[in-house]
């Protein structure tokens, strides 16, 4: 079935509807998928500004070498200024070489300046401005799917995050451990009539439909497992379920990736923070496979972290809260292969601070501008979205 | 809560001449109607769930001496059931020292083999036996949650570990994480604020997990000291600075551990500084001794007594009291605690010098916590889901195995000892009521519900499930219960088909979700 059929079959079907909206076809077919690094990882070290002399002089110990074909531990070339990771050679860096992802360094919270994990998550998550009082039942994906007529979010998380939070009850799921439901069809018929006139009415109803969809699609990948294929763990399981479920019903989906806190002894070119690392770039190679190479190219994957780090190495072989991170834009319809926004030298001198990557492309302004090309919103709808901010044009889309 | 009942017919028949002349005698007269609804939900709030015991206990003392025992509980002894249990754990009489050194010494010793295969075995023995003694102290937290009379201190002993998170599975905290949450946390649980922070900053679990243990002069690593103030004491947002950040972390600089028996070598002008207390070292080796401007105090840089200014700075910080009064008023009152309470309880907490039975006391005493138990306002979160289930359910009846338990939990997203940031677990309603998490818990109420879910199955060779059948349309049902349920609530009940399936019906209902 070609995807238009397939999305007619959907308009068809009415069990397909969500909180009231009616699932079909929206405009472009987008698919938007956001990556939360939860822990704030260490962006220098990942994309990595090897035309620094100032970045070898600041980490002794942690450096990731200049690109050097010869040496399998040096940072992979980008362009003139910047390299990747070695543990993404696989992975993401192919999609580099097929101008399928972007980087958007010094990128972050420009008024966000707490240094709090714990904070800045929820000033991102929330898109609100900070130092007013906080409505901690509005997450910016949650504003975005209602300004949406024809969108299925998803969380992929055990708990409803922030970003999801809000007017209408917006499903989640813990992608990592589904299994066969024990709570039969009639025991869901009782306990949805127990719920029916309540708060959680809708967070009832919701679960018991997703919960049959998602074991309907799992089970599949577990009977391909039960022939003896390999099944991926952690994060990868995780991404691939992630794209399958992206590519058959859901289209607007989040999920986060814990432990990239790297105090003590983070690792440099191997270690602690490349193993991390490999897994979550395995996942996101496996989640635009999953997808398949036609959704892919309506598929926008964008991966956040809520602050940078030290650029300096603290006395641990770690590094400590910063500010600038770097955001990471793929998707088979994007304008990749390149720094994107605005940027300045690696040097003593530019940091924030004297002490982190400042912040030159605000996050809530990065996001107005991606979200208006893939969705074609009005400026209206952007302004309830993110409220008093300029979108951010960087060319993405 | 009126306590002046006169007594009535159903208590004062089975009471001898004796007793009622000792209840009048103590001015406390004991309640003689049933329990009202307001009741249970007092004991819903401030245990880890009604059960038929508890309901019994609080009908026969009346309601204030039942606080009272609440907030000042003598040492009281468990149920020797429970208490064989919890003696049968190795470790359990090891002094924590002891026990850290020989883990130290196996992870050493496991990765000093020099074969590959082997050593990946002596390994794997090592994490095994880390696993074991965090699941015996899960287990540990299980058996005193469901069973222990001062019900709670085990509450806000819960509520503590998560206030002063650590996470289990970083580096080798499994080992002395029970010893953490008994010895750091329990035993100061009702005590001083001041006591109990500083309880957890000499532990060697929590300056492992914040890194401290690394932090020395000239290798600052910020961590620790940030979260102190970000989430121990005074809370973000409450004014200090990153220089505070920094000043703290040096005064904190040669804070850490130390495995190994004998000192570390000092320069003899170092030597009368060096404090060892177990596992617990400050290296005066590694401190900064230079003086510090803290949250505008000026110290003067002399070694571990900077600490101890620090901590008093910190605790008596008007932001501490009311970021400590908030924090208990969301867990014990609701998601958006009335200000006039949180302001009140800051207030006692400031007066009593952080007294946390005080401000626990202003908390139950005061009318916004009376009115709040109307309604069931509060959704349970999943520990306390899960221990009110398991309360109900088989009231004082023991369990054998506390791992089904652990595994719901771990499963339900609110793992003891499982939380991998300091910040702990949400206490907000909105963390655990989404469509995935009601799926769960529907899942388990049916595990609970249908029959004895392996928690009456020791976990031993061989072992075979003891008879236990969940009670959960129990007298408590009949006497109070019940008449707290909505008529779509009773309706759905009216459908069960067998006692398993009314169980699990009713254990997902929305009134015991609340």
């Amino acid at each position: 079935m070609d995807r238009r059929e397939l999305i007619k079959a959907f308009a068809a079907s009415a069990s397909l509807t969500l909180a009231g909206r009616v699932w079909a076809a929206p405009a472009t077919d987008a698919r938007l998928l956001v990556v939360f690094l939860r822990g704030a990882y260490d962006a220098a070290n990942v994309v990595v500004p090897v035309g620094s002399e100032f970045y070898y002089a600041s980490r002794p110990t942690l450096a990731v070498a200049r690109p050097d074909a010869g040496n399998p531990n040096a940072a992979l070339a980008l362009d003139a200024g910047w390299g990747l990771h070695p543990s993404l050679r696989d992975s993401i860096y192919p999609l580099w070489a097929r101008r399928e992802i972007a980087f958007v360094p010094f990128a972050g919270t420009s008024d966000d300046l707490s240094r709090s994990h714990f904070e800045t998550q929820d000033t991102i998550e929330l898109g609100q401005a900070v130092g007013g009082s906080r409505d901690y039942r509005s997450g910016f994906m949650s504003r975005l799917a209602t300004e949406l007529t024809r969108v299925k979010p998803i969380s992929f998380t055990d708990q409803l995050p922030l970003i999801f939070r809000g007017h209408n009850q917006i499903p989640n799921i813990g992608i990592a451990s589904v299994s066969k439901p024990g709570v039969d069809d009639r025991q869901a018929r009782l306990i949805r009539e127990m719920y029916a006139k309540g708060d959680l009415a809708n967070s009832v109803s919701e679960g018991f439909r997703v919960r049959d969809d998602v074991y309907k699609s799992v089970s599949e990948e577990m009977m391909a497992a039960n022939r003896g294929a390999v099944s991926p763990r952690g994060f990868e399981l995780s991404a691939r379920r992630i794209g399958r479920l992206m590519r058959e019903q859901f289209n607007l989906g989040f999920v986060d990736v814990g432990g990239w806190d790297t105090h003590v002894n983070q690792g440099a070119a191997t270690g602690y923070l490349a193993d991390r690392l490999g897994e979550l770039g395995r996942g996101l190679a496996g989640f635009s496979e999953e997808i398949g190479p036609a959704m892919w190219r309506d598929t926008v994957v964008v991966v956040i972290s809520e602050f940078g780090r030290t650029f300096r190495e603290n006395g641990d072989r770690g590094t400590d809260h910063g500010h600038g991170s770097v955001y990471w834009v793929m998707g088979g319809g994007i304008n990749g292969g390149r720094m994107a926004g605005e940027q300045v030298q690696v040097a003593q001198a530019t940091l924030f601070q004297n002490r982190d990557y400042p912040v030159l492309t605000d996050y809530k302004a990065f996001f107005a501008g991606l979200i208006q090309h893939v969705y074609g919103l009005q400026q209206a709808s952007l302004e309830r979205i993110f409220t008093g901010i300029k979108p951010k044009d960087l060319n993405l889309v | 809560m009126s306590i002046t009942a006169t007594l009535g017919s159903r208590i004062s028949a089975k009471l001898t001449i004796g007793t009622i002349a000792a209840l009048v005698a103590f001015h406390q007269p004991a309640r003689s109607a049933e329990l009202s609804a307001q009741d249970i939900a007092l004991l819903d709030r401030l245990t880890w769930g009604v059960n038929a015991t508890s309901a019994a206990h609080l009908r026969e003392i009346g309601t204030e001496r039942w606080l009272q025992e609440q907030l000042h509980p003598a040492n009281v002894a468990l149920a020797a059931a429970v208490q064989k249990q919890i003696e049968a754990m190795p470790d359990v009489h090891r002094f924590p020292f002891d026990i850290a050194a020989s883990f130290d010494q196996q992870g050493k010793s496991a990765n000093q083999v020099a074969d590959p295969e082997q050593r990946k075995a002596a390994q794997q023995v090592y994490q095994q036996a880390m696993n074991d003694r965090a699941r015996q102290a899960a287990a540990r937290t299980i058996l005193r949650a469901l069973y222990a009379p001062d019900q709670l201190r085990e509450r806000l002993t819960w509520f503590w570990f998560n206030h002063f998170n650590v996470h289990q599975y970083k580096a080798n905290i499994r080992v002395l994480v029970g010893d953490y949450e008994d010895r750091a946390i329990r035993a100061n649980a009702l005590g001083k604020f001041r006591t109990l922070l500083s309880a957890t900053l000499h532990h060697p679990v929590m300056l492992r997990y914040l890194d401290n243990a690394d932090n020395a002069a000239g290798h600052l690593n910020e961590n620790y000291a940030r979260e102190i103030m970000e989430l121990h004491t005074m809370g973000v947002g409450s004014g200090y600075t990153q220089a505070d950040v920094e000043a703290l972390a040096r005064i904190l600089t040669g804070v850490g551990i130390d495995f190994k028996s004998e000192d570390p070598k000092l320069k003899p002008e170092l030597q009368s500084q060096l404090v060892r207390e177990g596992a617990f070292e400050f290296n005066p080796a590694r401190h900064d001794f230079g003086d510090k401007t803290f949250l505008g105090h000026q110290i003067k840089g002399r070694g571990l007594a900077e600490v101890d200014d620090a901590l008093d700075i910190l605790c008596r910080h008007p932001a501490t009291a009311t970021h400590i009064a908030k924090q208990l008023a969301t867990y014990f009152v609701s998601d958006n605690p009335p200000p006039a309470l949180v302001q009140q309880m800051a207030q006692t907490f400031q007066k009593t010098d952080g007294d946390i039975a005080a401000v626990m006391s202003t908390l139950v005493h005061a009318p916004e916590f009376t009115a709040s138990l109307k309604g069931g306002a509060k959704f349970k979160d999943p520990m306390l889901y899960v221990m009110s289930s398991v309360r109900l359910a088989y009231d004082n009846k023991v369990v054998l195995n506390t791992l089904p338990i652990q595994g719901w939990l771990n499963r339900l997203s609110e793992g003891l000892f499982n939380h991998e940031t300091p910040d702990g677990y949400s206490m907000l309603s909105a963390a655990w009521n989404g469509p995935g998490q009601m799926m769960l818990r529907f899942e388990i109420a049916r595990a609970i519900g249908s029959g004895s879910a392996g928690l009456f199955k020791p976990n031993e060779p061989n072992a075979v499930d003891q008879p236990a059948f969940p009670l959960v349309m129990n007298g408590l049902y009949f006497s109070n219960i019940r008449q707290t349920l909505s008529p779509t609530t009773l309706a759905a009940l009216d459908q069960a088909v067998s006692p398993q399936d009314w169980n699990t019906l009713f254990l997902s209902s929305p009134e015991f979700m609340h």
